[in-house]
């Protein structure tokens, strides 16, 4: 695959829906700058580095915007439409702003079994959000629930941002919120 | 953190003897635990000499196909002039199954010795370790222990002085049940969307880059430095007697209505019924085993009558009319309804499906929608025979078993449990008739 840099495609993004008002700042400066470059060199292709880079990015600025994928587009040698196809086959990438704390509940069947429906419940009620994938007044928190998050004999597992959680039930949801308060 | 239970004495501890020592985390700790001698004594020996051993010793794929490792790894055309690669699957997604996410969190250099040793074996230089991105914590392990280990020489140019170069390193996902799928992983991996690729080529052709590549699944790899320590012929000895086919020592995750969760290492062919009753503690607060779903949420759902006889190898997972799988075991009590549950697994394959075939892209959602339908109490009597065909459709007819899996537990559901299908039905029907004689 080629895909070469695009001289209109950055500035065919500009001014997305989705943005949060504010300029985007460039990410690859400095020693992330320095850290990307070390990354690409694992790989025979700069291309293979896109999945770290858009971490990078979203690491860096809370979410993924169509100026950040541009940039990512510009260091990696790719077009920018090409790199939005690609976040948006992921679901870890968050392609808006989300709260302050990205909230995931584990409800597969493994941990629907054992009661996760009650600790979604329980999040929705105590964060104020209400409704899954609606960030609550403050701003603090974003709930939603997740596909099988890989800790099944952990049930219910939680995500808050990089925060793995382990055997949350409806009880513990108070405390847990207390520690991201 | 900490590891959920202390082994059961009738587990046979291999894999998982250092679990919960946070102490074998670290290089020198390993090494303490005779870590990277394997790695030591596979680079001096030529790589199709490891291949034999590995052949030998009966290692079976443990990512869920249980595919000859050996065999796998001698697919690779050494020589060839072109860089091999190695990947390793660790994008543990599989409901049900958390055995790898264990391996990485406390035995990080058992899995990178297995990785540089393998990558040696297939003529690789370099070997890419694929982990989910919701695995915060193992991906936080694997890559300090991945540094640790270049930094010190064992891995890396001239790996312990061999002067053989094997790189490992940690690549992060982002989100994608279906990046475990090897062709899929090796697309995400070249930073595309992670689409499954039509085979032929296999990966040992062209995979990873256009290039020859081998995937191995986390468990399979960390079992080899124990098998080049101890011997094929020790490998092969953990396995019930009449069947030389399944070898070594194989981790469970225990999940669901089971009073203790949890990964168990046995030996192959260990009696099922007993290991779920005795080892796992059988259903909590005096309930029954209803069903069990033993290798991953693709595999059939048998009956517990079916399960209590059943052996816990390949072959006798498929005596039982299941399969082995991930061994990611799924135990569901009498207190649960059947059709719920089928329809949230349903759920979860209709929201992983790439989407690129039209079998898996419509059917998934189809299914989803009729057997949430029925547990809404709005489902007819025809559901069932518009479930299985379309599941008939799903299975066999797509470029990768994604939409296999998803007509796999609601074909085999409704086989056993069609009566807590009808039972909803039969409200409806029921309901229904005024509304329309009206």
């Amino acid at each position: 695959m080629s895909h070469g840099p695009s001289a209109s495609g950055g500035a065919a993004l500009k001014g997305g829906h989705h943005g949060s008002g504010d300029p985007h700042v460039p990410v690859f400066t400095g020693e992330t700058r320095t850290k990307l470059d070390d990354l690409v060199t694992r790989y025979p292709n700069k291309q293979a580095a896109l999945l770290p880079a858009l971490w990078m990015l979203q690491d860096a600025r809370g979410w993924v915007s169509e100026e950040g994928m541009a940039e990512v587009a510009q260091m990696l040698d790719l077009t920018p439409a090409y790199v939005q196809g690609v976040v948006t086959f992921y679901t870890m990438y968050h392609q808006h702003p989300v709260g302050k704390y990205f909230i995931q509940v584990c409800t597969t069947s493994p941990c629907g079994v054992c009661g996760a429906e009650d600790v979604v419940k329980a999040f929705l009620d105590k964060t104020g959000c209400g409704e899954l994938g609606v960030t609550s007044p403050d701003g603090k928190f974003t709930v939603i629930e997740v596909e099988c998050l890989g800790a099944c004999g952990f049930a219910t597992p939680v995500m808050v941002n990089a925060d793995f959680l382990e055997s949350v039930t409806p009880e513990t949801v108070p405390d847990v919120l207390k520690r991201y308060g | 953190m900490g590891y959920p239970h202390k082994p059961h004495p009738r587990e046979t501890v291999v894999l998982s003897e250092h679990f919960g020592a946070a102490e074998a985390r670290s290089l020198d700790g390993w090494k303490t635990r005779g870590g990277y001698q394997a790695l030591q004594q596979a680079l001096g020996m030529e790589p199709t000499a490891i291949q034999q051993v590995v052949k030998d010793s009966g290692l079976r794929g443990r990512g869920g196909a249980g595919f000859p490792t050996g065999l796998k790894w001698s697919f690779m055309k050494l020589g060839d002039g072109k860089p091999h690669y190695l990947c390793c699957n660790a994008d543990e997604s599989e409901p049900g199954t958390f055995k790898d996410r264990e391996i990485m969190r406390w035995t990080p250099h058992a899995l990178i010795e297995g990785c540089a040793i393998g990558a040696y074996a297939i003529g690789a230089e370099d070997c890419y370790i694929y982990i989910r991105g919701e695995f915060t914590e193992p991906l936080e392990v694997m890559e300090r222990a991945c540094a640790e280990a270049r930094a010190a020489g064992v891995t890396g140019p001239n790996a312990m002085g061999s002067g053989k170069t094997v790189n490992v390193w940690v690549h992060k996902g982002a989100g994608a049940y279906i990046c475990g799928e090897e062709t899929a992983l090796m697309n995400s991996l070249e930073g595309k969307r992670g689409n499954p690729r039509i085979k032929p080529p296999f990966p040992a052709v062209a995979g990873l880059f256009g290039m020859p590549t081998t995937i191995n699944n986390v468990e399979t790899l960390a079992a080899v430095p124990h098998i080049l320590n101890k011997g094929a012929e020790w490998y092969k000895k953990l396995s019930r007697p009449d069947n030389p086919k399944s070898t070594g020592t194989k981790l469970w995750s225990v999940c669901g209505n089971i009073t203790r969760p949890g990964n168990y290492e046995v030996q192959m062919g260990f009696p099922f019924g007993e290991f779920l009753q005795d080892l796992c503690g059988g259903a909590p607060n005096g309930r029954k085993i209803k069903a069990v779903i033993p290798g991953g949420s693709s595999v059939p759902i048998i009956t517990w009558e079916e399960a209590e006889s059943a052996l816990m190898d390949y072959e006798g997972m498929v005596a039982a009319n299941t399969m082995l799988g991930s061994a990611g075991c799924i135990v569901i009590d009498d207190a649960q309804s059947m059709p719920k549950v089928i329809a949230r697994l349903a759920r979860f394959y209709a929201h992983e499906s790439c989407a690129q075939c039209t079998q898996c892209r419509e059917g998934t959602a189809w299914t989803t929608k009729i057997l949430e339908r029925i547990v809404a109490g709005d489902g007819t009597a025809e559901d069932f025979d518009t479930l299985l065909s379309i599941a008939d459709n799903m299975t066999g007819k797509t470029i990768c078993v994604l939409s296999d899996s998803c007509a796999t537990p609601v074909v085999s559901g409704l086989q056993r449990w069609k009566h807590e299908f009808e039972a909803l039905i039969t409200r409806t029907t029921i309901h229904a008739v005024p509304a329309l004689v009206g």
